[in-house]
């Protein structure tokens, strides 16, 4: 991992407009370094969800992204309630999103599924009242 | 399809990347006002169809590295949006159609079908 680069961004969590700016800053960055299209679409997909995901549930919270060869790994971490139920979080379809979150065009519990099923590996570490990590790889 | 035909097709206005619509095609779309589903769903359209109005459905067409949005039934996109669409060459439109009556039209003049519009699906 020594030649690995490593960027961290902060997520502002009262911005909902401003939401997926770091996707955006980060999937130029992959295609910049030239990597698979398909590959920078994996990670564009669960960026965005999650930085979706850590604004309108979670109050914002930091992106770490680390790039080798083999493969990207997506590390985000909040400060937000936390997930209850995490089998049933992992579930299409089912949400805790608010009815002005579901006006907004999301919030139709697809998010964590469609991040899993865009990497490779997948672990969520959640605590009630303390926050989540979600700690994802995307193989290159 | 050349998007100029999906303008003409859909009678509609030009928002943002007026100067791409002479030189793109689309061979599919997706309709939706779900950005989840958008997420979820969209594979190789490069046209997005929808009547939900805000900033993230240009974000989530770029992460889908779709090029054009529609916006149907009058909706129009605001100053934020036509800037952060200019800056990605992404083209919004918007028509007065329904979503129904606009996927139908362009689905009728072949596209998304490999040209087999009016054939039985089944």
């Amino acid at each position: 991992m020594s030649n690995g680069m490593k960027f961290r961004y902060p997520v502002d969590g009262n911005d909902f407009t401003r939401a997926g700016e770091i996707s955006s800053k980060v999937k130029k960055q992959l295609k910049q370094l030239g990597l698979p299209p398909e590959v920078i679409r994996r990670v564009a997909i669960i960026m965005y969800e999650a930085e979706i995901n850590m604004v309108i549930h979670a109050n914002g919270g930091t992106i770490d992204v680390e790039i080798t060869p083999e493969q990207i790994r997506l590390v985000f971490s909040d400060t937000g309630p936390g997930i209850p139920d995490i089998e049933k979080a992992m579930q299409e379809g089912f949400s805790t999103a608010s009815h002005e979150v579901r006006e907004l065009g999301f919030g139709a519990g697809m998010g964590l599924p469609n991040m899993k099923k865009n990497s490779d590996e997948m672990k969520i570490d959640t605590r009630i009242g303390v926050g989540t990590i979600m700690d994802l790889i995307v193989k290159i | 399809m050349k998007l100029a035909k999906v303008q003409e097709l859909l009678d509609a206005k030009i928002h943002a990347g007026a100067e791409l619509v002479g030189q793109l095609e689309v061979k599919d779309a997706f309709g939706s006002d779900l950005m989840s589903d958008v997420l979820a769903f969209v594979q190789e359209q490069g046209m997005l169809l929808t009547g939900l109005r805000n900033s993230q459905v240009v974000r989530t067409a770029e992460m889908m590295d779709m090029q054009v949005v529609v916006f149907v039934r009058g909706k129009e996109p605001d100053e934020e949006m036509v800037s952060v669409a200019e800056e990605r060459n992404i083209v919004l439109m918007s028509t007065e159609m329904t979503m129904f009556t606009s996927c139908g039209i362009l689905y009728k003049n072949g596209l998304g079908t490999d040209g087999k519009a009016g054939e039985s699906l089944v």
